[in-house]
């Protein structure tokens, strides 16, 4: 994997470009704790990157040092060739990462159109009293942004729902909503935390298609962590495999499903 | 355009000397509207034709013969609707097919017809073109609309619709004059579109429309109703279905009113609303769908709500019908119905969206009377007609003022009607089609040589009205085995009447009683499950619930009382009857794509229960195959209960 510094396509003709962030050594500790231990791998622009490994294994510790929730105890975050120090979320934003949450963190009382629309709040410059008072650059502003925020609408397909407030979606949905928030940001790089958890099969299918769709439409490189093999066997490029916050395993699907090491883990190693 | 002056000397005799026509006299009003992106999006007549003709510069770019058969696959779009103009002023032409159909049924068709180019809506409709392609191989090009997921595919036989325009921009020197003489060869008698029957029996057939047909049935039907440029319509029903052709193409373009299209089909009320059509069509279903939701909503509402609702809808029942047919009313009653309209009439009409409609009509199934006295008596003037594809719509219809939910009207303008020994329906008009496609046997068997059409469909004028009555499908119309007359589809409707129930089907051709399959419908039912506190898992576990059986089994012998009361059909009286455990589905082949149910599948498929609602057993175990949307199949097995419904005494007829 390491070989290939320059751009290459996969089999299905996406372009898979050079390094967009890279993870250096990373170790996490909470106190006594070790969540990551030295733990080293890398994201190329426009891959579907998955992040996988058995319950506490510290995927969701390792998203949020991606995400700049965490600032990792030991070791480098590099992000477009540049070392990344500490950030504050607006400040992540900026930069052009996105995520969605295990538990959806939506605004329960506003529309669905609403929610989106706070996705673009980093990108918005007219000032609390012109978009307030309505003047100045505020409407064309506002107007620039719905356009954008329609075109995310149909592409997950939610238009029949846009002026339905969140809190009475079903949770397949709310997952969408979410979904297109993140999208909304414009992001380089999107983390998806557990897109399909509690999921019915035809929902896993759908979200599926529409990780598969932003991937390919908008070129957005993404990282997930997900449970579901099948569907990271089906959706990622590349797999990074943990376990108890090591890294047992990194590559292609095809490349993990027949490591040793990531067999032991899943299925359990007899022990004598 | 120098070709548009030119068609519109003589009359237009073809779709697009009706655009050309249409833009030297409307060029600035609307002709399209599409909701996309949260806003309506407009173009003019001179706008359309733009586009249109640009996307037909592009056919010809690709190599359209005159003759091609160019299928289009997809939900309604303005670019559908323009790419099926397209292929007509390239000598092409379109063939609509219903985008839910399953790879296999769409196979049959592409074949049948040999379509050289097929124009998709998504990715959905191009993957199944896709699957069938290694089974025909007459198709050359696949056009797309929606872009999204189509990047990986290979390109080197497709190409968005969009870029497919930019190609005719391109080469527009190159093509033009070839596109204006094509327009230039249509005659009325040019092959206008090919439609497919549903097929209730057997597979589908092609159904050859000229212009003629069409523009002559459009231009009979618009006088009849007063369409005019102005009007709006909302184009949601499938394509490929005649009636939409009729609609949104054929009266459209003649009476030059704007089509709407939705958003998608999840918004179609939404945007029904915002659009407030002033022309509309739809079968029973989605009337009956909008007022299970009204009454469902008004449940709800607080007591004050409540009785205004039912007070001014009690004054409406008794008053309404009648002043919309211009009967003589009394001063008092017109006075509480213009107050009623204040305050109830005009703002439901409005949340329905029908504030506008002048014409509305429903067609296809027989429509409840309590549902249609309903939309009536709110002043919507909802009228019936009756057709089919084979006579571009119309055969029949409700003029104003003469309307009952029990007629289907007098014949339309330009139809003749008569009614053979045994009761069928037999029709000649202008609109009667050309032939059914490669099929010369069936042509023969439905169309005689003096250009009389079976329509199969049983009935009789009724004295005085002059009015039109259908019993139902001739051949579905049988004896029982003690001679007494047998008209499933007379008990079924009257069975579908009730929310509760969403399809029914009755047995007894040739057997001593009739039996009946019972589906519920799970709106109605599971509303009504939620209010009463029952639980369920399922459709299937609520379709068995004792209380549900109850419910259902005091509907069929309200019926039974009903049927009891015609002598000539007291025979058809439910004796017994089940729930399915699932409902019936096109996907399954149980119903046609137009939600009509298929009596012989359905007779052969549930064999095993038709047995046993015959041998008197209490319970049936069942294995049914059912098939998913993406085409997979699966089993579902259940415990079904068989009822007894009580029977009314027959009144013998005196005669016996």
């Amino acid at each position: 994997m390491n070989a290939k510094s320059a751009g290459h396509t996969t089999a299905d003709g996406r372009k898979i470009g050079g390094v967009l962030m890279e993870m250096k050594n990373i170790t996490l500790r909470f106190g006594g704790v070790t969540a990551i231990k030295d733990i080293s791998f890398d994201i190329r622009e426009g891959e579907i990157r998955a992040i996988i490994g058995p319950n506490g294994a510290g995927k969701s510790s390792m998203l949020n040092v991606i995400s700049g929730f965490y600032v990792p105890t030991e070791g480098e975050v590099w992000f477009k060739g540049y070392k990344r120090g500490p950030m504050k979320p607006y400040q992540v934003a900026r930069l052009g990462i996105a995520r969605t949450f295990q538990n959806i963190a939506l605004f329960d009382g506003m529309s669905v159109l609403d929610n989106i629309m706070t996705g673009r709040l980093t990108m918005m410059k007219s000032g609390l009293l012109s978009q307030a008072l309505w003047i100045g650059n505020a409407e064309k502003e506002e107007h620039a942004h719905r356009e954008k925020v329609e075109k995310i609408i149909d592409f997950l397909e939610i238009q029949n729902i846009r002026k339905t407030p969140v809190g009475r979606l079903p949770y397949g949905l709310k997952k969408r909503v979410e979904l297109a928030r993140a999208l909304a940001a414009e992001p380089k790089l999107l983390l998806l935390d557990e897109p399909m958890a509690g999921m019915n099969v035809e929902e896993k299918e759908d979200m599926s298609r529409f990780v598969l769709d932003v991937n390919d439409e908008f070129g957005t490189t993404i990282a997930l962590i997900e449970h579901d093999m099948g569907v990271v066997m089906d959706l990622s490029d590349r797999v990074v495999v943990m376990d108890y916050g090591k890294k047992i395993g990194d590559g292609t699907p095809d490349e993990v499903r027949n490591n040793q090491d990531v067999i032991d883990a899943y299925l359990g190693v007899a022990h004598d | 355009m120098a070709d548009a002056s030119v068609a519109v000397a003589a009359a237009p005799q073809s779709i697009p000397a009706l655009l050309a026509r249409n833009v030297a006299r409307l060029g600035g009003l609307p002709a399209y509207r599409e909701k996309e992106f949260g806003i309506w999006q407009s173009w003019t007549w001179a706008e359309a034709q733009r586009e249109i003709r640009e996307l037909a510069l592009g056919f010809l770019s690709l190599g359209i013969e005159r003759g091609d058969f160019v299928a289009v696959i997809g939900r309604n779009r303005p670019a559908h609707y323009w790419a099926m103009i397209a292929a007509q002023m390239c000598g092409a032409i379109p063939v609509p097919l219903y985008q839910d159909a399953v790879a296999d049924e769409m196979a049959y068709v592409l074949e049948n017809c040999g379509a050289r180019f097929v124009v998709c809506g998504d990715q959905e409709q191009v993957d199944k073109v896709v699957e069938v392609e290694d089974r025909i191989h007459h198709i050359e090009h696949v056009m797309y609309t929606d872009k999204r997921g189509m990047r990986k595919y290979d390109h080197g036989r497709m190409n968005a619709l969009e870029d497919v325009k930019a190609e005719g921009r391109a080469g527009h020197y190159r093509y033009e004059a070839e596109l204006d003489a094509r327009i230039a060869e249509l005659t009325y008698d040019s092959i206008c579109v090919m439609l497919y029957t549903s097929g209730t029996t057997g597979k589908p057939k092609g159904v050859v429309l000229s212009n003629r047909n069409i523009i002559e049935t459009a231009k009979n039907s618009s006088n009849f109703d007063h369409l005019r440029s102005g009007d709006e319509v909302l184009a949601y029903l499938p394509m490929a279905w005649v009636g939409d052709f009729i609609f949104s193409i054929g009266q459209a373009m003649w009476a030059g009113f704007t089509v709407n299209c939705p958003e998608s089909p999840a918004t179609m009320l939404t945007d029904l609303r915002e659009i407030g059509p002033t022309y509309f069509f739809a079968p029973p279903r989605v009337f009956e769908g909008q007022l299970t939701s009204v009454m469902i909503r008004m449940e709800d509402a607080g007591r004050v709500k409540k009785w205004l609702f039912d007070h001014y809808m009690a004054v409406a029942r008794r008053v309404g019908p009648n002043i919309l047919d211009g009967k003589p009313v009394g001063l008092g009653d017109r006075l509480a119905y213009l107050l009623g309209n204040i305050l109830v009439y005009g703002p439901l009409k409005n949340t329905l969206g029908f504030s506008r409609i002048r014409v509305g009509y429903t067609a296809g199934e027989a429509i409840g009377p309590e549902i249609f006295d309903f939309y009536r008596s709110l002043g919507i003037n909802l009228k019936q007609l009756y057709g089919q594809t084979e006579a571009s719509v119309f055969i029949t219809q409700q003029p104003d003022g003469q309307v009952r939910s029990d007629t289907v009207g007098v014949p339309s303008p330009g139809v003749e009607v008569k009614i053979a020994e045994n009761g069928e329906v037999f029709y000649r008009s202008p609109g009667t089609f050309v032939e059914y496609f490669k099929n010369p046997e069936s042509t023969a068997s439905t169309k005689d040589p003096e250009g009389w059409v079976a329509t199969g469909d049983a009935g009789f004028f009724e004295e005085g009205t002059g009015h039109l009555r259908i019993i139902d499908r001739a051949k579905d119309v049988g004896k029982m085995a003690d001679g007494r007359l047998f008209a499933p589809k007379y008990v079924e409707n009257k069975l579908k009447f009730y929310p509760n129930i969403l399809e029914a089907v009755v047995f007894g051709a040739n057997r001593d009683r009739c039996t009946a399959f019972i589906n519920i419908d799970l709106t109605a039912v599971g509303n009504w499950a939620e209010r009463n506190n029952i639980a369920y898992a399922s459709y299937q576990e609520l379709a068995g619930h004792p209380k549900v059986y109850e419910m259902i089994q005091s509907h069929v012998e309200e019926v039974n009382k009903s049927v009891a009361a015609d002598p000539m059909l007291a025979g058809c009286q439910v004796h017994r009857f089940l729930i399915l455990h699932k409902e019936l589905d096109a996907d399954d082949g149980e119903m046609t794509r137009t939600r009509k149910v298929r009596r012989n599948v359905v007779e052969t498929k549930f064999a095993d229960l038709i047995a046993a609602l015959y041998d008197g057993s209490g319970s049936v175990y069942t294995e049914t195959e059912v098939t998913y949307e993406d085409g997979r199949k699966g089993k579902i097995t259940a415990t079904l209960r068989l009822a007894d419904a009580l029977v009314a005494p027959e009144q013998r007829m005196a005669a016996q």
